[in-house]
Protein backbone atom coordinates (compact mmCIF):
# COMPACT_ATOMS: atom_id res chain seq x y z
CA UNK A 1 0.00 0.00 0.00
CA UNK A 2 1.41 3.37 -1.20
CA UNK A 3 1.13 5.47 2.25
CA UNK A 4 -0.63 8.86 1.53
CA UNK A 5 1.18 12.12 2.80
CA UNK A 6 1.70 15.53 1.74
CA UNK A 7 5.02 14.40 -0.15
CA UNK A 8 3.26 11.21 -2.09
CA UNK A 9 0.36 14.09 -2.74
CA UNK A 10 3.30 16.21 -4.10
CA UNK A 11 4.58 13.14 -6.32
CA UNK A 12 1.50 12.86 -8.19
CA UNK A 13 0.62 16.37 -8.47
CA UNK A 14 3.94 15.99 -10.96
CA UNK A 15 1.70 13.50 -12.85
CA UNK A 16 -1.51 15.18 -12.59
CA UNK A 17 -3.05 12.60 -10.31
CA UNK A 18 -3.24 10.10 -12.87
CA UNK A 19 -0.87 7.17 -11.37
CA UNK A 20 -2.57 6.71 -7.88
CA UNK A 21 -2.64 3.60 -6.91
CA UNK A 22 -6.40 1.70 -6.51
CA UNK A 23 -7.13 1.95 -3.43
CA UNK A 24 -8.22 -1.25 -2.82
CA UNK A 25 -8.43 -4.30 -5.30
CA UNK A 26 -11.59 -6.08 -6.77
CA UNK A 27 -10.52 -9.83 -6.92
CA UNK A 28 -12.34 -12.99 -7.73
CA UNK A 29 -13.71 -14.85 -4.90
CA UNK A 30 -11.03 -17.73 -4.21
CA UNK A 31 -12.75 -21.17 -3.28
CA UNK A 32 -12.83 -20.89 0.36
CA UNK A 33 -11.13 -18.69 2.88
CA UNK A 34 -10.22 -18.80 7.13
CA UNK A 35 -13.21 -15.83 7.59
CA UNK A 36 -15.79 -14.91 5.27
CA UNK A 37 -17.35 -12.14 6.89
CA UNK A 38 -21.39 -11.07 5.25
CA UNK A 39 -21.85 -7.50 4.39
CA UNK A 40 -19.07 -4.45 3.68
CA UNK A 41 -20.47 -2.14 5.42
CA UNK A 42 -18.18 0.06 8.50
CA UNK A 43 -18.93 -2.51 10.66
CA UNK A 44 -17.86 -5.53 8.33
CA UNK A 45 -14.85 -3.64 7.40
CA UNK A 46 -13.79 -3.12 10.56
CA UNK A 47 -14.26 -6.57 11.34
CA UNK A 48 -12.14 -7.44 8.81
CA UNK A 49 -9.14 -5.42 9.27
CA UNK A 50 -9.24 -6.03 12.94
CA UNK A 51 -9.02 -9.89 12.12
CA UNK A 52 -6.15 -9.19 10.00
CA UNK A 53 -4.34 -6.35 12.53
CA UNK A 54 -5.10 -7.51 15.59
CA UNK A 55 -5.33 -11.45 15.19
CA UNK A 56 -3.01 -11.66 12.41
CA UNK A 57 -6.20 -14.02 10.14
CA UNK A 58 -5.50 -12.45 6.80
CA UNK A 59 -7.21 -15.09 4.77
CA UNK A 60 -10.63 -13.58 4.79
CA UNK A 61 -13.22 -12.37 2.38
CA UNK A 62 -15.55 -9.25 2.84
CA UNK A 63 -18.48 -10.07 0.70
CA UNK A 64 -21.04 -7.15 -0.20
CA UNK A 65 -24.36 -7.55 -2.45
CA UNK A 66 -23.63 -3.75 -3.58
CA UNK A 67 -21.06 -1.86 -3.04
CA UNK A 68 -18.90 -1.09 0.00
CA UNK A 69 -20.67 1.56 2.09
CA UNK A 70 -23.42 1.78 0.60
CA UNK A 71 -25.99 0.57 2.75
CA UNK A 72 -26.45 2.07 6.11
CA UNK A 73 -22.64 3.28 6.32
CA UNK A 74 -22.75 5.30 3.98
CA UNK A 75 -26.69 6.88 4.71
CA UNK A 76 -26.52 8.03 8.21
CA UNK A 77 -26.17 11.24 9.72
CA UNK A 78 -22.81 10.36 11.15
CA UNK A 79 -23.03 11.51 15.03
CA UNK A 80 -20.62 10.06 17.06
CA UNK A 81 -21.16 10.08 21.05
CA UNK A 82 -20.42 7.26 23.52
CA UNK A 83 -22.86 9.00 26.30
CA UNK A 84 -24.66 5.92 27.58
CA UNK A 85 -26.46 5.28 30.40
CA UNK A 86 -25.99 1.74 31.09
CA UNK A 87 -22.23 0.30 31.92
CA UNK A 88 -22.17 -2.26 29.21
CA UNK A 89 -23.33 0.15 26.51
CA UNK A 90 -20.90 3.12 28.06
CA UNK A 91 -18.22 0.94 27.80
CA UNK A 92 -18.67 -0.48 24.10
CA UNK A 93 -19.23 2.82 22.95
CA UNK A 94 -16.63 4.48 25.11
CA UNK A 95 -14.33 1.47 23.20
CA UNK A 96 -15.46 2.92 20.05
CA UNK A 97 -14.90 6.61 20.20
CA UNK A 98 -11.53 5.85 21.45
CA UNK A 99 -10.48 3.55 18.52
CA UNK A 100 -12.45 6.40 16.45
CA UNK A 101 -9.60 9.32 18.29
CA UNK A 102 -7.09 7.26 16.77
CA UNK A 103 -8.19 6.26 13.20
CA UNK A 104 -7.31 8.44 10.84
CA UNK A 105 -3.18 7.78 11.95
CA UNK A 106 -3.94 4.17 12.08
CA UNK A 107 -5.92 3.78 8.39
CA UNK A 108 -3.58 6.20 6.99
CA UNK A 109 -6.65 8.02 5.87
CA UNK A 110 -8.49 11.39 7.10
CA UNK A 111 -11.97 9.86 8.67
CA UNK A 112 -12.61 13.65 9.16
CA UNK A 113 -12.98 13.29 12.30
CA UNK A 114 -14.71 16.42 13.95
CA UNK A 115 -14.79 16.36 17.94
CA UNK A 116 -17.08 19.75 17.92
CA UNK A 117 -19.44 18.48 20.75
CA UNK A 118 -22.93 16.89 21.38
CA UNK A 119 -25.47 18.55 23.00
CA UNK A 120 -28.61 16.98 24.44
CA UNK A 121 -31.15 19.24 25.51
CA UNK A 122 -33.94 19.20 28.43
CA UNK A 123 -37.26 20.72 27.94
CA UNK A 124 -38.69 19.56 31.07
CA UNK A 125 -37.78 19.16 34.67
CA UNK A 126 -37.66 15.46 34.25
CA UNK A 127 -35.98 15.66 31.33
CA UNK A 128 -33.55 17.83 33.33
CA UNK A 129 -33.27 15.11 35.92
CA UNK A 130 -32.98 12.31 33.70
CA UNK A 131 -29.89 14.45 32.18
CA UNK A 132 -27.76 14.74 35.25
CA UNK A 133 -28.49 11.05 35.91
CA UNK A 134 -27.01 10.23 32.78
CA UNK A 135 -23.98 12.59 33.48
CA UNK A 136 -23.20 11.09 37.03
CA UNK A 137 -23.65 8.00 35.47
CA UNK A 138 -20.77 8.46 32.52
CA UNK A 139 -18.80 10.63 34.90
CA UNK A 140 -18.34 7.49 36.94
CA UNK A 141 -17.84 5.13 34.00
CA UNK A 142 -15.11 8.07 32.83
CA UNK A 143 -16.72 9.36 30.22
CA UNK A 144 -16.69 13.15 29.98
CA UNK A 145 -19.93 14.33 30.29
CA UNK A 146 -21.12 17.94 31.40
CA UNK A 147 -24.55 19.96 32.64
CA UNK A 148 -24.79 23.09 30.98
CA UNK A 149 -27.38 25.43 32.36
CA UNK A 150 -29.92 27.19 29.65
CA UNK A 151 -27.50 30.02 29.98
CA UNK A 152 -24.74 28.10 28.92
CA UNK A 153 -26.63 27.09 26.40
CA UNK A 154 -27.82 29.94 25.02
CA UNK A 155 -23.85 31.38 24.87
CA UNK A 156 -22.75 28.13 23.12
CA UNK A 157 -25.65 28.05 20.61
CA UNK A 158 -27.26 31.77 19.87
CA UNK A 159 -29.20 30.57 17.33
CA UNK A 160 -31.13 28.24 19.63
CA UNK A 161 -34.60 28.97 21.07
CA UNK A 162 -34.72 28.67 24.48
CA UNK A 163 -36.91 31.45 26.61
CA UNK A 164 -39.96 30.50 28.46
CA UNK A 165 -42.08 31.79 25.21
CA UNK A 166 -40.19 28.73 23.00
CA UNK A 167 -42.43 26.28 21.59
CA UNK A 168 -39.48 23.74 23.05
CA UNK A 169 -38.67 26.31 25.91
CA UNK A 170 -34.71 24.96 26.74
CA UNK A 171 -33.83 24.36 30.78
CA UNK A 172 -30.86 23.12 29.79
CA UNK A 173 -28.44 20.63 28.15
CA UNK A 174 -25.76 17.91 29.11
CA UNK A 175 -22.48 17.85 26.26
CA UNK A 176 -19.88 15.56 25.39
CA UNK A 177 -17.32 17.82 24.18
CA UNK A 178 -15.43 14.45 22.56
CA UNK A 179 -18.20 13.38 20.54
CA UNK A 180 -18.72 15.35 16.88
CA UNK A 181 -19.29 13.62 13.43
CA UNK A 182 -16.60 12.16 11.11
CA UNK A 183 -16.80 11.43 7.28
CA UNK A 184 -19.07 8.16 6.66
CA UNK A 185 -17.27 7.09 3.72
CA UNK A 186 -13.99 7.62 4.70
CA UNK A 187 -14.26 5.47 7.16
CA UNK A 188 -15.46 2.34 4.71
CA UNK A 189 -13.07 3.39 2.70
CA UNK A 190 -10.28 3.76 4.96
CA UNK A 191 -10.87 0.74 6.72
CA UNK A 192 -11.36 -1.68 3.14
CA UNK A 193 -7.59 0.36 2.05
CA UNK A 194 -6.28 -0.63 5.16
CA UNK A 195 -7.89 -4.32 5.07
CA UNK A 196 -6.90 -5.10 1.80
CA UNK A 197 -3.17 -3.95 2.69
CA UNK A 198 -3.13 -6.86 5.15
CA UNK A 199 -4.35 -9.32 2.29
CA UNK A 200 -7.98 -9.40 2.69
CA UNK A 201 -10.20 -9.86 -0.13
CA UNK A 202 -12.99 -7.13 -0.66
CA UNK A 203 -15.58 -8.55 -2.61
CA UNK A 204 -18.24 -6.34 -4.16
CA UNK A 205 -21.90 -7.34 -6.15
CA UNK A 206 -21.39 -10.66 -4.43
CA UNK A 207 -24.52 -11.52 -2.66
CA UNK A 208 -24.83 -14.00 0.13
CA UNK A 209 -27.63 -16.42 -0.79
CA UNK A 210 -27.73 -19.48 1.28
CA UNK A 211 -25.36 -20.50 4.47
CA UNK A 212 -23.42 -23.99 3.92
CA UNK A 213 -24.05 -25.87 7.05
CA UNK A 214 -22.42 -29.65 7.71
CA UNK A 215 -23.20 -32.00 10.79
CA UNK A 216 -24.21 -28.64 13.11
CA UNK A 217 -21.41 -26.60 11.95
CA UNK A 218 -21.30 -23.78 9.22
CA UNK A 219 -19.28 -24.86 6.24
CA UNK A 220 -19.08 -21.49 4.08
CA UNK A 221 -21.83 -19.50 1.68
CA UNK A 222 -23.18 -19.58 -1.21
CA UNK A 223 -23.15 -16.61 -2.99
CA UNK A 224 -23.96 -15.28 -6.70
CA UNK A 225 -20.52 -15.24 -7.68
CA UNK A 226 -20.91 -18.98 -6.46
CA UNK A 227 -19.85 -21.54 -3.25
CA UNK A 228 -17.26 -19.78 -1.21
CA UNK A 229 -16.80 -22.64 1.70
CA UNK A 230 -15.03 -21.12 5.43
CA UNK A 231 -15.45 -22.81 9.12
CA UNK A 232 -15.98 -19.48 10.17
CA UNK A 233 -18.61 -16.75 8.92
CA UNK A 234 -19.44 -13.79 10.58
CA UNK A 235 -22.74 -11.95 9.23
CA UNK A 236 -22.43 -7.83 9.65
CA UNK A 237 -25.71 -7.23 7.51
CA UNK A 238 -27.89 -4.78 9.50
CA UNK A 239 -31.43 -4.39 8.20
CA UNK A 240 -30.81 -7.70 6.44
CA UNK A 241 -29.77 -9.79 9.26
CA UNK A 242 -33.31 -11.72 9.69
CA UNK A 243 -32.60 -12.76 6.32
CA UNK A 244 -29.17 -13.83 6.98
CA UNK A 245 -30.10 -15.81 10.05
CA UNK A 246 -33.32 -17.45 8.25
CA UNK A 247 -30.83 -18.83 5.89
CA UNK A 248 -29.19 -20.46 8.70
CA UNK A 249 -32.69 -21.27 10.86
CA UNK A 250 -31.99 -18.71 13.52
CA UNK A 251 -34.64 -16.76 14.79
CA UNK A 252 -33.75 -12.99 16.19
CA UNK A 253 -35.55 -10.45 17.99
CA UNK A 254 -34.93 -7.80 15.44
CA UNK A 255 -37.10 -6.01 13.05
CA UNK A 256 -36.02 -3.67 10.08
CA UNK A 257 -37.32 -0.55 9.57
CA UNK A 258 -37.03 3.00 7.16
CA UNK A 259 -35.16 5.07 8.91
CA UNK A 260 -34.70 8.54 7.17
CA UNK A 261 -32.68 11.75 7.02
CA UNK A 262 -32.24 14.91 5.06
CA UNK A 263 -29.63 17.77 4.08
CA UNK A 264 -30.43 21.39 3.62
CA UNK A 265 -28.99 23.42 0.81
CA UNK A 266 -25.54 25.00 2.02
CA UNK A 267 -25.67 27.47 3.90
CA UNK A 268 -23.08 29.56 5.77
CA UNK A 269 -21.27 28.33 9.39
CA UNK A 270 -24.23 29.10 11.61
CA UNK A 271 -24.25 25.51 13.81
CA UNK A 272 -20.86 24.43 15.38
CA UNK A 273 -22.26 21.52 17.28
CA UNK A 274 -24.27 18.65 17.17
CA UNK A 275 -27.71 19.48 18.96
CA UNK A 276 -30.26 16.68 19.65
CA UNK A 277 -33.24 16.74 21.24
CA UNK A 278 -35.03 13.45 22.63
CA UNK A 279 -38.28 14.54 24.12
CA UNK A 280 -39.43 16.38 20.53
CA UNK A 281 -37.27 13.72 18.38
CA UNK A 282 -34.88 16.03 16.45
CA UNK A 283 -31.07 16.41 15.96
CA UNK A 284 -29.38 18.64 13.41
CA UNK A 285 -25.38 19.56 12.90
CA UNK A 286 -23.99 21.08 9.96
CA UNK A 287 -21.79 19.43 7.78
CA UNK A 288 -18.69 20.69 6.23
CA UNK A 289 -20.36 21.81 3.03
CA UNK A 290 -22.73 24.09 5.23
CA UNK A 291 -25.67 21.62 4.70
CA UNK A 292 -27.86 21.23 7.35
CA UNK A 293 -27.94 17.71 8.16
CA UNK A 294 -31.13 16.32 9.94
CA UNK A 295 -32.35 13.25 11.14
CA UNK A 296 -35.86 11.92 11.32
CA UNK A 297 -37.43 8.93 13.43
CA UNK A 298 -38.38 5.49 11.79
CA UNK A 299 -41.34 4.41 10.00
CA UNK A 300 -43.51 2.12 12.05
CA UNK A 301 -44.16 -0.94 10.59
CA UNK A 302 -41.28 -3.60 8.64
CA UNK A 303 -39.73 -2.56 5.87
CA UNK A 304 -36.52 -3.49 3.35
CA UNK A 305 -37.78 -0.82 1.00
CA UNK A 306 -34.97 2.02 1.64
CA UNK A 307 -37.50 5.04 1.52
CA UNK A 308 -39.75 6.18 4.08
CA UNK A 309 -42.77 8.18 4.14
CA UNK A 310 -43.22 12.32 3.99
CA UNK A 311 -45.13 12.57 7.20
CA UNK A 312 -41.90 11.25 9.18
CA UNK A 313 -39.54 14.00 7.64
CA UNK A 314 -42.41 16.41 8.46
CA UNK A 315 -42.44 15.59 12.11
CA UNK A 316 -38.57 16.28 12.50
CA UNK A 317 -38.54 19.27 10.05
CA UNK A 318 -41.47 20.84 12.06
CA UNK A 319 -39.53 20.03 15.41
CA UNK A 320 -36.10 21.40 14.30
CA UNK A 321 -38.00 24.69 13.36
CA UNK A 322 -39.49 25.66 16.34
CA UNK A 323 -35.93 25.05 17.80
CA UNK A 324 -34.56 26.69 14.96
CA UNK A 325 -36.71 29.44 14.16
CA UNK A 326 -33.77 31.31 11.61
CA UNK A 327 -33.79 27.58 9.73
CA UNK A 328 -37.43 28.23 8.77
CA UNK A 329 -36.95 29.46 5.40
CA UNK A 330 -34.34 27.08 4.43
CA UNK A 331 -34.94 24.57 1.61
CA UNK A 332 -34.35 20.79 1.98
CA UNK A 333 -32.08 19.13 -0.53
CA UNK A 334 -31.97 15.90 -0.32
CA UNK A 335 -34.32 12.94 1.72
CA UNK A 336 -32.79 9.72 1.86
CA UNK A 337 -33.78 6.20 4.16
CA UNK A 338 -31.83 3.18 5.22
CA UNK A 339 -33.33 0.04 6.57
CA UNK A 340 -32.34 -0.19 10.09
CA UNK A 341 -31.99 -3.27 12.42
CA UNK A 342 -34.27 -2.53 15.63
CA UNK A 343 -33.77 -4.47 18.86
CA UNK A 344 -36.65 -4.80 21.86
CA UNK A 345 -33.89 -3.29 24.02
CA UNK A 346 -32.39 -1.10 21.23
CA UNK A 347 -28.60 -2.75 22.25
CA UNK A 348 -26.90 -4.59 19.68
CA UNK A 349 -26.74 -8.24 19.54
CA UNK A 350 -22.81 -9.15 18.83
CA UNK A 351 -21.58 -13.07 19.42
CA UNK A 352 -22.26 -17.17 18.50
CA UNK A 353 -25.15 -18.25 17.20
CA UNK A 354 -26.72 -21.67 17.75
CA UNK A 355 -24.62 -22.45 14.52
CA UNK A 356 -20.94 -23.57 15.59
CA UNK A 357 -18.60 -21.57 13.92
CA UNK A 358 -21.80 -18.86 12.68
CA UNK A 359 -21.51 -15.53 14.41
CA UNK A 360 -24.21 -12.19 14.06
CA UNK A 361 -23.42 -9.25 14.35
CA UNK A 362 -26.77 -6.87 14.29
CA UNK A 363 -29.56 -4.80 16.19
CA UNK A 364 -27.54 -1.96 16.00
CA UNK A 365 -30.74 -0.08 14.89
CA UNK A 366 -30.61 3.86 14.18
CA UNK A 367 -27.58 4.25 15.94
CA UNK A 368 -24.33 2.27 14.91
CA UNK A 369 -22.01 4.42 12.97
CA UNK A 370 -20.63 5.91 16.26
CA UNK A 371 -19.69 1.98 17.01
CA UNK A 372 -18.29 0.83 13.82
CA UNK A 373 -14.53 1.13 14.64
CA UNK A 374 -15.42 -0.73 17.84
CA UNK A 375 -18.01 -3.39 16.94
CA UNK A 376 -15.19 -4.77 14.47
CA UNK A 377 -12.79 -5.13 17.25
CA UNK A 378 -15.04 -6.69 19.33
CA UNK A 379 -16.38 -9.07 16.41
CA UNK A 380 -12.16 -9.85 15.72
CA UNK A 381 -12.21 -11.24 18.88
CA UNK A 382 -15.36 -13.27 19.08
CA UNK A 383 -14.51 -15.03 15.88
CA UNK A 384 -10.41 -14.99 16.24
CA UNK A 385 -10.95 -16.63 19.86
CA UNK A 386 -14.60 -18.35 19.53
CA UNK A 387 -15.68 -16.17 22.18
CA UNK A 388 -16.67 -12.73 23.04
CA UNK A 389 -14.46 -10.20 24.54
CA UNK A 390 -15.62 -8.94 28.12
CA UNK A 391 -16.77 -6.31 26.37
CA UNK A 392 -19.06 -7.96 24.25
CA UNK A 393 -20.26 -10.65 26.52
CA UNK A 394 -23.36 -9.04 28.03
CA UNK A 395 -24.66 -8.36 24.16
CA UNK A 396 -25.36 -12.29 23.32
CA UNK A 397 -28.60 -13.25 21.99
CA UNK A 398 -29.03 -15.41 25.20
CA UNK A 399 -29.93 -12.13 26.42
CA UNK A 400 -33.61 -12.84 25.39
CA UNK A 401 -33.72 -15.93 27.29
CA UNK A 402 -32.44 -14.74 30.22
CA UNK A 403 -34.00 -11.27 30.91
CA UNK A 404 -30.56 -9.69 31.07
CA UNK A 405 -31.40 -6.73 28.56
CA UNK A 406 -29.97 -3.77 28.48
CA UNK A 407 -32.52 -1.09 27.85
CA UNK A 408 -31.00 1.86 26.01
CA UNK A 409 -35.14 3.09 25.00
CA UNK A 410 -34.56 6.20 26.29
CA UNK A 411 -31.74 5.66 28.67
CA UNK A 412 -29.18 6.86 25.85
CA UNK A 413 -30.97 10.08 25.44
CA UNK A 414 -31.94 9.92 21.88
CA UNK A 415 -31.66 7.32 19.13
CA UNK A 416 -28.81 8.03 17.33
CA UNK B 1 -47.18 6.81 3.26
CA UNK B 2 -49.93 4.18 2.65
CA UNK B 3 -53.21 4.12 2.07
CA UNK B 4 -55.04 1.51 4.72
CA UNK B 5 -58.39 -0.14 3.92
CA UNK B 6 -59.96 -0.61 7.46
CA UNK B 7 -62.51 -3.59 7.43
CA UNK B 8 -64.92 -1.21 8.98
CA UNK B 9 -64.17 2.40 7.69
CA UNK B 10 -62.35 1.51 4.49
CA UNK B 11 -59.34 2.97 2.78
CA UNK B 12 -58.05 5.95 4.77
CA UNK B 13 -54.25 7.65 5.21
CA UNK B 14 -52.18 5.66 7.62
CA UNK B 15 -51.57 8.57 9.93
CA UNK B 16 -55.07 7.44 11.16
CA UNK B 17 -53.79 4.13 12.03
CA UNK B 18 -51.16 2.43 14.27
CA UNK B 19 -49.11 -0.24 13.80
CA UNK B 20 -48.99 -3.09 15.73
CA UNK B 21 -46.22 -5.54 14.56
CA UNK B 22 -46.52 -8.93 13.21
CA UNK B 23 -50.12 -10.62 13.88
CA UNK B 24 -50.93 -14.52 14.32
CA UNK B 25 -48.45 -14.17 17.64
CA UNK B 26 -50.97 -16.53 20.09
CA UNK B 27 -49.90 -16.40 23.84
CA UNK B 28 -49.03 -19.58 24.76
CA UNK B 29 -51.65 -21.32 26.83
CA UNK B 30 -49.65 -22.20 29.77
CA UNK B 31 -47.46 -19.44 30.15
CA UNK B 32 -46.01 -20.42 33.32
CA UNK B 33 -44.86 -23.75 32.40
CA UNK B 34 -42.98 -23.34 29.61
CA UNK B 35 -39.64 -22.84 28.96
CA UNK B 36 -37.75 -19.69 29.24
CA UNK B 37 -36.97 -20.40 25.50
CA UNK B 38 -40.17 -21.00 24.47
CA UNK B 39 -41.54 -17.57 26.55
CA UNK B 40 -38.40 -15.89 24.81
CA UNK B 41 -39.49 -16.46 20.93
CA UNK B 42 -43.27 -15.63 22.08
CA UNK B 43 -42.31 -12.64 23.21
CA UNK B 44 -39.31 -11.31 21.82
CA UNK B 45 -38.55 -13.68 18.30
CA UNK B 46 -40.04 -12.06 14.93
CA UNK B 47 -40.12 -13.24 11.79
CA UNK B 48 -39.51 -9.96 9.71
CA UNK B 49 -39.37 -11.73 6.46
CA UNK B 50 -38.16 -9.47 3.49
CA UNK B 51 -41.12 -10.43 1.54
CA UNK B 52 -45.17 -11.30 2.55
CA UNK B 53 -45.96 -10.20 6.71
CA UNK B 54 -49.15 -10.47 8.49
CA UNK B 55 -49.06 -7.31 10.64
CA UNK B 56 -51.60 -5.46 12.68
CA UNK B 57 -52.66 -2.44 12.63
CA UNK B 58 -55.23 0.21 14.56
CA UNK B 59 -57.46 2.21 13.18
CA UNK B 60 -56.37 4.55 16.38
CA UNK B 61 -57.89 7.94 14.52
CA UNK B 62 -61.07 6.53 13.08
CA UNK B 63 -63.09 2.82 14.80
CA UNK B 64 -59.93 2.38 16.89
CA UNK B 65 -61.07 -1.26 16.45
CA UNK B 66 -58.20 -4.02 15.83
CA UNK B 67 -57.50 -5.86 12.66
CA UNK B 68 -54.88 -7.41 9.92
CA UNK B 69 -53.29 -6.91 7.23
CA UNK B 70 -51.04 -9.06 4.68
CA UNK B 71 -48.32 -6.71 2.92
CA UNK B 72 -45.25 -7.01 1.27
CA UNK B 73 -42.09 -5.75 3.18
CA UNK B 74 -40.22 -4.84 0.31
CA UNK B 75 -42.94 -3.20 -2.31
CA UNK B 76 -45.11 -2.00 0.68
CA UNK B 77 -47.96 -3.80 -1.32
CA UNK B 78 -51.31 -3.93 0.86
CA UNK B 79 -52.90 -7.43 -0.49
CA UNK B 80 -55.56 -7.68 2.22
CA UNK B 81 -56.88 -6.50 5.29
CA UNK B 82 -59.13 -8.71 7.27
CA UNK B 83 -61.08 -8.54 10.71
CA UNK B 84 -59.46 -10.41 13.88
CA UNK B 85 -60.29 -14.22 13.64
CA UNK B 86 -61.10 -14.46 10.01
CA UNK B 87 -58.88 -16.85 8.39
CA UNK B 88 -55.60 -15.61 6.95
CA UNK B 89 -55.11 -14.96 3.11
CA UNK B 90 -52.32 -17.21 1.52
CA UNK B 91 -49.73 -14.93 0.09
CA UNK B 92 -49.60 -14.20 -3.47
CA UNK B 93 -47.14 -16.80 -5.36
C1 LIG C 1 -30.81 7.73 8.14
C2 LIG C 1 -29.89 7.10 9.14
C3 LIG C 1 -29.24 7.89 10.09
C4 LIG C 1 -28.38 7.33 11.03
N1 LIG C 1 -27.69 8.16 11.87
C5 LIG C 1 -26.77 7.64 12.70
C6 LIG C 1 -25.96 8.51 13.50
O1 LIG C 1 -26.08 9.74 13.42
N2 LIG C 1 -25.06 7.96 14.35
C7 LIG C 1 -24.91 6.61 14.45
O2 LIG C 1 -24.10 6.17 15.26
N3 LIG C 1 -25.63 5.74 13.69
C8 LIG C 1 -26.55 6.24 12.81
N4 LIG C 1 -27.29 5.39 12.01
C9 LIG C 1 -27.12 3.93 12.14
C10 LIG C 1 -25.88 3.45 11.40
O3 LIG C 1 -25.90 3.94 10.08
C11 LIG C 1 -25.82 1.92 11.37
O4 LIG C 1 -26.07 1.37 12.64
C12 LIG C 1 -24.44 1.45 10.92
O5 LIG C 1 -23.98 2.19 9.82
C13 LIG C 1 -24.51 -0.01 10.56
O6 LIG C 1 -23.33 -0.38 9.92
P1 LIG C 1 -23.22 -1.79 9.26
O7 LIG C 1 -21.88 -1.89 8.66
O8 LIG C 1 -23.61 -2.83 10.26
O9 LIG C 1 -24.41 -1.81 8.18
P2 LIG C 1 -24.46 -1.39 6.65
O10 LIG C 1 -23.61 -0.24 6.33
O11 LIG C 1 -25.91 -1.31 6.29
O12 LIG C 1 -23.79 -2.64 5.96
C14 LIG C 1 -24.44 -3.89 5.80
C15 LIG C 1 -24.11 -4.37 4.41
O13 LIG C 1 -24.55 -5.71 4.25
C16 LIG C 1 -24.88 -5.87 2.90
N5 LIG C 1 -25.71 -7.06 2.74
C17 LIG C 1 -27.00 -7.26 3.13
N6 LIG C 1 -27.41 -8.49 2.79
C18 LIG C 1 -26.36 -9.09 2.17
C19 LIG C 1 -26.17 -10.39 1.57
N7 LIG C 1 -27.15 -11.30 1.52
N8 LIG C 1 -24.96 -10.67 1.00
C20 LIG C 1 -23.95 -9.74 1.01
N9 LIG C 1 -24.08 -8.52 1.57
C21 LIG C 1 -25.27 -8.20 2.13
C22 LIG C 1 -25.61 -4.57 2.56
O14 LIG C 1 -25.62 -4.34 1.17
C23 LIG C 1 -24.80 -3.55 3.33
O15 LIG C 1 -23.84 -2.88 2.56
C24 LIG C 1 -28.18 5.93 11.06
C25 LIG C 1 -28.82 5.12 10.11
C26 LIG C 1 -29.66 5.69 9.15
C27 LIG C 1 -30.32 4.80 8.13
ZN1 LIG D 1 -61.80 1.81 11.09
Amino acid sequence: MNRYSIFSLARNALSHHEDWQQAWRSPDPKPGYDVVVVGGGGHGLATAYYLAKEHGITNVAVLEKGWIGGGNTGRNTTVIRSNYLWDESAHLYEKSLRLYEGLSQDLNFNIMLSQRGVVNLAHSEHDMRELKRRVNALRLNGIDSEVLTRDEVKRLIPILSCEGHARYPVLGASVQWRGGVARHDAVAWGLARAADAHGVDIIQNCEVTGIMREGGRVAGVETTRGTIRAPKVGCVVAGHASVLAAMAGISLPIESHPLQALVSEPIKPVLHTVVMSGAVHAYVSQSDRGELVMGAGIDAFNSYAQRGAVNVVEHTVAAVCELFPIFGRVRVMRTWGGIVDVCPDASPIIGKTPVEGLYFNCGWGTGGFKATPGSGWVFAHTIARDEPHPLNAPFALDRFTSGALIDEHGAAAVAH
Amino acid sequence: MLLITCPWCGPRAELEFRCGGEAHIARPADAMNISDADYARYLFMRKNPKGWHYERWNHAAGCRRWFNALRHTATHEIRATYKPGDRKPEPPR
